[in-house]
């Protein structure tokens, strides 16, 4: 840990209880079945799966919407995992999150204003003028013009709105941002600005990102580290140029593989997965991965893969630390 | 980076001011006759129930011996004096439906505002809450909607002594679960939006959460049944009036009116007739101003 490091977390756990009718016991599905990561300031910890591989569960449980089952995550010295009430309240204007959808992440009935003035409405006893200067200030800051600050969110484009809910959540000067796929909702070139502009305000307001997204061309524009998730689990994780450069687990190559890439002189070997990604409730036995692996040996079937340290990544994968 | 949005060319510019949008809720409403012709009327109740003391020939109450069961002018032995007749114990009737149009606002706005007041707050927390709260307030709401409305309404009087007072605290019992149930609804499908999720990160506690960020976008359903149910407790205070357990006599209220007049239908039709009129063209205006409101306020019914 060094002292750029503002959250740690620590075999992060998050499950939930599924009631499957009356007569048959409650299922455990695990969303999340253990990661550790660290996030640093002014850095990008990119986060990448398919659906149902617990990204979202992660976001929720990093911004503190709901609390992990085991596991620690720490903001410098206090634990959220084990926080309680007034320790908790402490500790949330540390973190804030920018949605997917910015037409649902937006108050209907609150002027953009009032949106922006709220977190500070209710976290500190700051006077009404100058929670007005800072809202003005931070509506330039993230690129939209002073005579929207008294508009409703109707009035506004999906990038726009966007721009005003990354500005909600940076009105608490927070150290973390989630970003949970912030810009997969938008149109290509507005998805380009929107990026520009997180880049902007990390260099600026020395921001540690926690960016959940599915879409890895996105990913290798903003990320310095990714970690790979699949079923609950980190399958790889390590500095982004490493893992683009050279993926090693067989769920990071199928996943590269199918991100189109802008060269038709490259011809590059699609590696196309089979089947369907297995409930979370259920997973198969030993590597979760391995009824879909191309790679699969009998060990995978039985034992699973811890993360092993394999020049600058992780991985957990038996084939990969074997060969190595 | 520079501003890209300045010159985006789908800003919307519309006005947003309170005045905005009343004006284009006018543009919708208006557009349904019936609820226009509803809210003229309703309007010209109101004036002559602010302007009663002006208006009215006589006062509510004034006895004229000498003129018992006077028919309405147009008929014979009608007195210009008496424009409406008057009743058994020479009673204006055109003073005491005016003098009456008051207590059927009183009751209306009296007996809407305490079921807004207290199904909005049951139902708030019955819906943001939860789980054994959730389950414990809705279990009674349901005893509460599965008696006959006005007979729950008739027995809570007969406890709590008849008048008027009362007769509007056992309507409004008995209309509250209606709030409760649409405001329970609509509090569950905002729950889960990412806009409360957003404000709750922010640090906003639960009731700032449940009063300021979620109760304003519950509020178009509880609009209409606040219309449409101020027009049913004008209706059953005059029920209860005329089975003797609402307002008392002398009070000029149009059910009690209707009650004291009953005897006497055959021999004067207009004692009967009048205060019966009142309270249908009333609670139809009402009726169709509610409707009115309902189909300008609700999105599915209209255009986007």
């Amino acid at each position: 840990m060094n002292a750029h490091t503002v959250l740690t977390a620590d075999n992060l756990t998050r499950h939930y209880p599924v009631a499957r009718g009356a007569f048959k016991p409650v299922a455990t599905l695990k969303a999340l079945a253990g990661a550790s990561f660290t996030l640093e300031r002014g850095k990008t910890l990119a986060v990448v799966g398919e659906s149902g591989c617990g990204k979202s569960t992660l976001a929720r449980l990093v911004s503190m919407i709901e609390p992990p089952t085991s596991g620690a995550l720490k903001i410098g010295d206090d634990d959220i995992a084990t926080a309680s009430g007034d320790a908790l309240r402490a500790l949330r204007p540390k973190v804030q999150i920018v949605f997917q959808n910015p037409y649902g992440s937006l108050n209907p009935r609150q002027r953009i204003g009032a949106a922006l003035e709220e977190p500070l409405l209710v976290n500190t006893s700051m006077p009404k003028a100058e929670r007005r200067e800072r809202a003005t200030d931070m509506i330039a800051s993230v690129g939209l013009r002073p005579e929207h600050y008294d508009r409703y969110p109707h009035m506004f484009s999906g990038g726009q709105r966007q721009r005003i809910a990354i500005a909600r959540a940076l009105m608490l000067d927070p150290d973390i941002l989630v970003l949970d796929e912030p810009v997969s909702a938008l149109d290509l070139s507005i998805q380009a600005q929107v990026l520009n502009l997180l880049s902007e305000l990390q260099q600026r307001l020395d921001l540690a990102y926690l960016f959940i997204s599915h879409d890895l061309s996105v990913v290798r524009h903003i990320a310095d580290d990714i970690m790979v998730m699949y079923l609950g689990r980190p399958v790889e994780q390590g500095p982004a140029s490493a893992v683009f450069k050279q993926p090693r687990h067989p769920y990071t190559k199928a996943l590269l593989s199918a991100t189109p890439v802008a060269d038709p002189t490259r011809t590059s070997e699609r590696v196309v997965l089979t089947g369907e990604l297995p409930s979370p409730i259920d997973p198969p036995s030993g590597c979760a991965f391995n009824p879909r692996c191309p790679a699969v040996v009998d060990k995978c079937r039985s034992v699973r893969p811890e993360l092993e340290q394999i020049s600058k990544v992780k991985v957990a994968c038996h084939v990969v630390s074997a060969d190595s | 980076m520079t501003d890209t949005v300045s010159n985006a060319p789908d800003l919307d510019i519309r006005k947003t001011g309170r005045l905005e949008l009343l004006i284009e809720f006018w543009r919708y409403f208006s557009e349904n006759r019936g609820a226009v012709i509803g809210l003229w009327f309703f309007v010209f109740i109101c004036l002559i129930a602010i302007f009663a003391g002006v208006i009215a020939p006589h006062t509510a109450t004034d006895q004229f011996r000498d003129a018992l069961l006077v028919p309405p002018v147009w008929q014979e032995g009608g007195t210009w004096k008496f424009i409406l007749g008057t009743d058994p114990v020479g009673r204006d009737m055109l003073s005491r439906l005016i003098y009456g149009s008051r207590l059927s606002l009183l009751v209306g706005v009296i007996v809407v505002s305490i079921a807004l007041v207290i199904g909005i707050t049951v139902g708030l927390i019955a819906g943001f809450v939860g789980g054994a709260v959730d389950a414990i307030i809705m279990r009674i709401m349901d005893i509460i909607l599965s008696f006959p409305s006005l007979l729950l309404a008739l027995t809570l009087v007969a406890i709590l002594g008849p008048s008027l007072t009362n007769a509007m605290i056992a309507i409004a019992i008995v209309q509250q679960p209606h709030y409760v149930r649409l405001t329970r609804a609509a509090v569950m499908t905002e729950r889960g939006k990412d806009y409360v999720i957003a404000a709750k990160v922010a640090g906003v506690r639960p009731l700032r959460l449940m009063f300021h960020t979620i109760l304003p976008n519950c509020l178009a359903p509880l609009i209409v049944q606040a219309a449409l149910s101020f027009s049913t407790a004008i209706l059953d205070a005059a029920a209860l009036g005329f089975l003797g357990m609402g307002a008392q006599p002398p009070t000029p209220e149009w059910g009690t009116m209707l009650a004291e007049a009953r005897e006497f239908i055959l021999r004067a039709w207009w004692v009967v007739t009048f205060p019966g009129i009142a309270i249908l063209l009333t609670v139809l205006a009402i009726n169709l101003m509610g409707d009115g409101i309902r189909d300008a306020l609700d999105p599915k019914l209209r255009r986007s």
